[in-house]
């Protein structure tokens, strides 16, 4: 009896350090990483007075916080969240339309001259895309596409097409061609097949290379700035950067807090949404496994 | 009513890679082939050609008297279970089994009542309604095998259906499969490279090797009348004793003993032996043909015992044989009795068999050993 207390009571002092170490450890990077957030979140809340306070106010007071950043921003501001969430939700959608049917191709078809092909997009995705922006001016001039929409929708989704075809399709290299094979089997013909057995199990790639494709557009900053001009077709990260102060001496600390935190809000609602459709492996249980 | 029938098939995927030659027989209702080969013989392309998910280079795959070479394999009611089952992992076990009679517009109730009565045939029936995914091995196998059975095709085709499980309910499944089957009487192609499966299960057996048939037969004249060295060699566990002799008067020479070759179709300067472990047997005294060697290796095998000896008079001759496990022979002398009929004689290049036989093969079956005589 007195030799199992004794036993019990060490283990419990080994197991807590190793723990704490962990959680100080977990606490530490969390606060390194999510520090510029949360200062922004606490911004975008705190009065004007209270941002410009010296010494820095952490924990303010309740008479130190206030809404009017937001309230301030008023409906134009919605505007832009439109303008962002339709580039970037129509360039997606293009670009998984065009890219799940060429990664599919790429990855099932023996087409001669493949390798050159992925060589080809592969090298377009190494292309530092900043350097493309003078000769898509030129070419938004030409057409008369200035303060359009498709000015964005077109340059979004053909820089994101690399990213999605490569990853799509060393994702469908991975489906076991059994099923396919099984699918012809049982009847289905090609198009069905490929909407009822293989796209399906596709969602969680498709999920996750078009969150990456949303993330970029939504964030995107020279083609926005430099092919939109009109007010209202601004997007937020153009929008956020116009905001200025009543005189050129003031920077208006709270409302960018303010906007930034609803430009990204949108995004992370996203993640944390789609987040267990990514991790959630739909293909356990096709094959043996 | 429907009999499966290849003719010269033949596939090729580059000018050296032809995994399929030249490939001819025929399955008849009720009758269960299995293709027997190891990897690479070409068994899986050939079940992949006669299910249309390859198209042959030359040849016909036929139904009946139908010409299926350009019917696309949903048009061809066979019915295929895969070795890794390709279940559809977003449909529930129901839907899984259900989805070819959803796609050729049967009725919903006749669905759901043929899905119902192939589940409690193959006692699924709990799990209709769970996704593949929260099944066990087993289970899994049996829900590729309902998928396959619920359509009543023509012709059924088995990928190494047993290859993923467990040794012990491979046993059990290997014996439901065979009564399952038997009463399906329909055509059953199966793929295998295990031959206790070939054995058990067929009623005949096409031994593949380099995209040709080596001999195709009952598995018990496989097994006792192997056409050729290599059908000799891969049929039998443990393997057989193929060992090369020198013939001299119408006698082999193997260390200090001379066994009588019997009349053979041809008399080679050197032939190989081929002799089954079990088929030699401790010598009693009246035993006319026999040999001394002694034991270097004894494996214990439960039942019987496996022993490896090196014949008197000749270091690099080295038999193995299956003897009762009552005595340790490791060490010992011993003498073994070789029977005649028992022995099979190859010829030591072209490896077929040289036994003289008044046995004509069945007709659809043509083996090697015939097309080598011929040349």
């Amino acid at each position: 009896m007195t030799i199992a207390q004794q036993q019990t009571t060490e283990n419990k002092s080994q197991i807590d350090w190793s723990r704490i170490g962990i959680w100080v450890g977990v606490v530490l990077i969390l606060l390194f990483c999510l520090a510029p957030v949360l200062w922004q979140l606490l911004t975008s809340f705190k009065t004007n007075e209270a941002i410009s306070a010296i010494p820095n106010i952490y924990f303010p007071t309740p008479n130190q916080l206030t809404t009017s950043h937001y309230t301030n921003l008023g409906w134009t501001f919605w505007r832009y969240v439109f303008n962002s969430g339709f580039v970037s939700i129509v360039s997606t959608m293009i670009c998984l339309a065009i890219g799940a049917p060429a990664a599919y191709t790429l990855a099932r078809l023996k087409i001669p001259g493949q390798s050159i092909i992925l060589a080809c997009v592969l090298i377009v995705s190494l292309f530092p895309y900043v350097l493309l922006f003078l000769g898509l001016l030129e070419i938004v001039k030409a057409l008369n596409l200035g303060n359009n929409y498709i000015a964005l929708i077109v340059p979004y989704t053909a820089i994101n097409l690399p990213l999605t075809i490569l990853v799509l399709r060393s994702f469908f290299q991975q489906l076991p061609k059994d099923l396919e094979d099984s699918a012809k089997v049982d009847g289905y013909n090609t198009v069905q097949m490929l909407l009822q057995i293989v796209l399906p199990m596709t969602i969680p790639a498709l999920v996750t290379t078009g969150i990456l494709t949303l993330i970029f557009a939504w964030n995107e900053f020279i083609f926005a700035l430099t092919f939109i001009t009109e007010e209202n077709m601004l997007t937020i990260p153009v929008a956020v950067a116009r905001i200025g102060g009543a005189s050129a001496f003031e920077i208006p600390y709270g409302p960018i807090a303010a906007a930034t935190v609803i430009g990204t809000f949108p995004l992370v609602v996203l993640v944390l949404f789609f987040q267990r459709r990514i991790v959630q492996g739909i293909t356990a249980g096709a094959v043996k496994g | 009513m429907a009999t499966l029938s290849l003719e010269n098939l033949r596939k090729q995927f580059a000018p050296k890679v032809v995994p399929v030659k030249d490939i001819t027989l025929t399955v008849k209702d009720g009758e269960f082939l299995t293709l027997l080969g190891p990897s690479g013989c070409g068994k899986s392309t050939l079940l992949r050609l006669i299910a249309g998910l390859e198209t042959p280079t030359k040849g016909t795959v036929k139904v009946g008297e139908k010409n299926l070479n350009k019917v696309p394999p949903g048009d061809r009611d066979m019915a295929m279970v895969f070795q890794s089952y390709a279940l559809y992992p977003h449909m529930t076990v129901a839907e899984n089994i259900g989805a070819s009679l959803k796609l050729r517009k049967t009725p919903t109730d006749e669905i759901k009542h043929r899905v119902g009565e192939v589940a409690h045939r193959l006692g699924i029936e709990h799990l209709l309604d769970r996704k593949p995914g929260q099944l066990s091995g087993g289970q899994r196998q049996r829900v590729a095998l309902a998928r396959a059975l619920v359509r009543n095709p023509d012709v059924f085709l088995l990928d190494e259906p047993l290859s993923n499980l467990d040794a012990l309910l491979r046993e059990q499944v290997r014996a439901d499969l065979k009564q399952l089957f038997r009463s399906q009487n329909k055509p059953v192609v199966y793929v295998t490279h295990d031959q206790t499966e070939a054995m058990t299960l067929s009623s005949k057996v096409a031994v593949l090797k380099d995209g040709v048939v080596q001999q195709l037969d009952s598995p018990d004249r496989i097994y006792t009348h192997p056409s050729n060295q290599f059908v000799a060699g891969f049929v039998g566990s443990p393997q057989m004793n193929l060992i090369t002799l020198r013939c001299e008067n119408n006698h082999a020479i193997m260390g200090d003993f001379k066994l009588k070759l019997p009349n053979l179709t041809r008399n080679p300067s050197k032939v190989v032996m081929g002799i089954r472990p079990e088929d030699l047997a401790v010598a009693s005294s009246e035993d006319a043909q026999t040999i001394q060697g002694k034991v270097f290796l004894s494996e214990q095998l439960g039942r019987e015992e496996l022993i490896s000896l090196n014949v008197h008079g000749s270091e690099d001759i080295v038999l193995r044989s299956l003897v009762p496990s009552d005595h340790d022979w490791e060490g010992d002398a011993i003498t073994l009795m070789i029977p005649p009929h028992k022995t099979h004689w190859f010829d030591i290049e072209t490896g077929e068999r040289l036994n003289r036989e008044d046995y004509s093969p069945p007709v659809d079956s043509v083996p090697a050993t015939a097309q080598n005589r011929a040349e």
